[in-house]
């Protein structure tokens, strides 16, 4: 028999017709997830066409890119940054109610960051071809579907037709040997990945990352690693799924139950890369020898261990526009602001790995701290175990789920020329706001360069009490 | 069986169109080109986030690369920035955009094509670009062409040149020098032909209804 890649048992499991020299093949979606900024163009199209959701039990919607990130007023009100936003989360409502789908509205329990809530509800499930009108969609990768971003066209052929027309993608092995060091995150193994990848380097591509580092991740881990698989120009990222999924997934709200889970979990548990299968091609890395990761430039490829200088060659415009010079150090520059969250590390143990060291600590005078959750549950977690207590004793804002900061479309947005050390994805220029200057870097980073305000090793710091520690930086 | 009628199906299906959705055909573009030589333009730059929160696709093409073509922003008043390539005289009817590599990564934002198109421009040129990006491209009429390194080199100096992009020969006329381009078939047959990709999936009916109920109960 021959044999074959992950993902290329999930592509040939949803191939509705062939591809051919003149044609695409036709690939059947098993489930749509939706937001309001890339969906109201595409309901459009089908109320111009006189169409139909094909599919309205596969398809899912949820508000969270122009959401408010504070609570609602006394009467109940959610009060957005503008009239705009608002209207989009309005039209959203309408959409769904008018085509008979499912949505988490703000209230709802369930509303929160597409990509955290797919996951949390059970929506997400290995072996499943999963679209969204959102690049980073690659994140529910992370269970061993195949999962990737598509545009507003593809939202409407979607719900047309639950199939999109693709070329078969080409296959790239990212084997991550050995072990991180403690201190060492998800977050900083992905920024490592993608500097060694580069920011076009897997076009073309899905990834599928596999090795003792990854094995032994928890899911909110490799959900940070798939996440960001699109930095690297990759459609999606992929790893198979195990018992770590399984675990995950059981009992979750949209998960099989009874006897569909025990089928569903044979059917899942032929989902691997066969031994002996080829990818396209292979990238190695040892896990043992990532170190704390931080961006200097202007896109998620100019990324350094936080101890080492800006590389000579670092492109011009990108230093540039923040300011910085080559050979130059990033640990000590002051920093505005710090913003925890986003679909890549806003999850329960991102928050743990921020709380951690904001813990008796204090965010830094003139320094903005703001935490956002990626979803209610999430929130709900994380203040059953008192986290919120230790950021707002820390000095940090505690806000309600939504991507916020991360493309501040929702109001909350860093100033020009302002830094922020940001756990998001994107760094590109005025991402979090127009002039905005972003750092990416991990949970504990960036808690620990909050408390001292400016970035710091975070490994130094839970090797040292907050004092002494910030006496050295100083 | 049916699989083997469907490569027939779909071959055929390039010649008989069933058009049910049809857009303009798009056979050839002459025009003066822009050059903006900057590797990785993300779609944030194409068109930033503030800029998506319509519901309508109509008059991006003003904040087109707003961050780099004006200075100051849209609330508190702004104005345009003489140094970028869309502001200058001879460039900013530009309707051929030639750009440094890995074009378009980022977000899948379909506003940035929208933006490009809105704008005036109906082909952008590189060394590659990125999956997302080039695939809403496409859905939308604006030609993605991708060219080897040797020649996008040559490209990136011909600012302000007028530039001929012929998709039926596949070839690129500027002074005098041919450069040949290879698009994705049907990508190009959808241009030539004015149709939108619906209505091959549409064609697919009967193919879509029997996969689902192929498929395992549990999904
Ligand atoms: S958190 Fe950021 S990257 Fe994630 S979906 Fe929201 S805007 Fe996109």
């Amino acid at each position: 028999m021959t044999k074959k890649t992950l993902f290329e048992k999930v592509w040939e499991a949803h191939i509705v017709s062939p591809e051919s020299k003149e044609t695409p093949a036709v690939l059947y979606i098993d489930t749509h997830l939706i937001h309001e900024v890339t969906s109201p163009q595409a309901f459009n199209m089908l109320r111009e066409k006189g169409l139909k959701v094909r599919r309205p039990d596969r398809t899912f919607a949820t508000m969270d890119h122009s959401t408010p990130t504070t609570k609602p007023n006394e009467k109940g009100e959610y009060e957005f940054s503008g009239e705009k936003e608002k209207n989009q989360v309005e039209q959203l409502k309408k959409n769904c109610r008018e085509f008979g789908i499912s949505l988490f509205e703000l209230g709802d329990k369930r509303q929160g960051i597409v990509h955290v809530v797919g996951p949390e509800q059970g929506i997400t499930q290995p072996g499943k071809t999963i679209v969204c009108g959102d690049s980073h969609t690659s994140t529910h990768g992370a269970f061993g579907a195949l999962a990737f971003g598509i545009g507003t066209s593809e939202v409407g052929y979607t719900f047309a037709t639950q199939c999109i027309p693709q070329r078969k993608p080409k296959t790239m092995g990212v084997k991550v040997v050995g072990k991180l060091n403690s201190g060492v995150s998800a977050k900083d193994l992905i920024l490592a990945i993608i500097a060694k990848i580069g920011i076009g380097g897997a076009t073309g591509h899905v990834i599928e990352y596999f090795g003792e580092a990854i094995k032994n991740m928890s899911m909110d881990e490799r959900m940070t690693i798939c996440n960001m698989s699109i930095e690297a120009g990759a459609r999606a990222g992929m790893i198979a799924p195990d018992q770590i999924t399984f675990d995950y997934l059981q009992g979750r709200p949209y998960a099989p139950k009874g006897d569909a889970w025990q089928r569903a979990v044979a059917d899942w548990s032929e989902l691997f890369t066969d031994l002996g299968a080829e990818f396209d091609s292979l990238v190695e890395i040892d896990a043992g020898q990532v170190k704390p990761m931080i961006t200097y430039g202007t896109n998620p490829e100019m990324a350094i261990p936080v101890t080492e200088v800006i590389p000579e060659n670092a492109p011009k415009h990108a230093l540039n526009y923040m300011g910085f010079a080559s050979k130059e150090s990033l640990i000590g520059k002051n920093i505005d602001v710090v913003f925890i969250g986003s679909c890549t590390n806003s999850r329960l143990s991102d928050l743990k790995d921020a709380a951690r060291i904001f813990n008796g600590n204090q965010v830094a005078p003139g320094v903005r701290a703001l935490i956002v959750p990626g979803s209610h549950e999430v929130k709900e977690q994380a203040e059953n175990e008192g986290l919120d207590q230790i950021f707002i004793k820390a000095g940090a804002e505690w806000r309600e789920p939504g991507c916020s900061m991360c493309l501040g479309m929702n109001g909350d947005i860093i100033q020009p020329g302002q830094i922020c050390v940001s756990t998001s994805n994107r760094n590109f220029e005025g991402r979090q706001g127009p002039g905005g200057r972003t750092l990416l870097a991990s949970p504990a980073t960036a808690a620990a360069s909050a408390v001292a305000g400016k970035v710091v090793d975070p490994v130094k710091y839970t090797e040292k009490v907050a004092n002494e520690w910030q006496g050295e930086v100083a | 069986m049916k699989n083997d009628n469907t490569i027939n199906g779909t071959s055929n299906f390039a010649t008989e169109q069933s058009q049910i959705f049809s857009r303009e055909p798009i056979k050839k573009v002459e025009g003066v080109a822009a050059v903006i030589d900057i590797e990785n333009i993300d779609t944030d730059q194409i068109i930033p986030a503030e800029y998506l929160k319509i519901t309508n696709k109509e008059g991006l093409g003003e904040h087109l690369f707003s961050n780099w073509r004006y200075s100051g922003n849209s609330n508190s008043g702004r104005s345009a920035n003489p140094d970028f390539v869309l502001n200058k005289t001879e460039t900013k009817n530009a309707e051929i955009l030639i750009t440094g590599e890995n074009l378009g990564c980022g977000s899948s934002r379909e506003h940035a094509p929208w933006a490009l198109l809105d704008f005036g421009i109906k082909v952008v040129i590189s060394s590659s670009i990125a999956d997302i990006f080039r695939n809403n491209a496409v859905k939308n009429g604006l030609m993605p062409i991708v060219i080897d390194k040797a020649e996008h080199q040559f490209l990136l100096q011909q600012n302000a040149k007028v530039i001929a992009v012929d998709l039926v020969s596949q070839k690129i006329l500027v002074d005098r020098k041919i450069i040949n381009f290879e698009i994705e078939p049907f990508a190009r047959y959808c241009f030539l032909n004015g149709m939108d990709q619906l209505d091959f999936l549409f064609s697919q009916e009967t193919l879509i209804s029997n996969f689902e109920s192929r498929q395992a109960q549990y999904i």
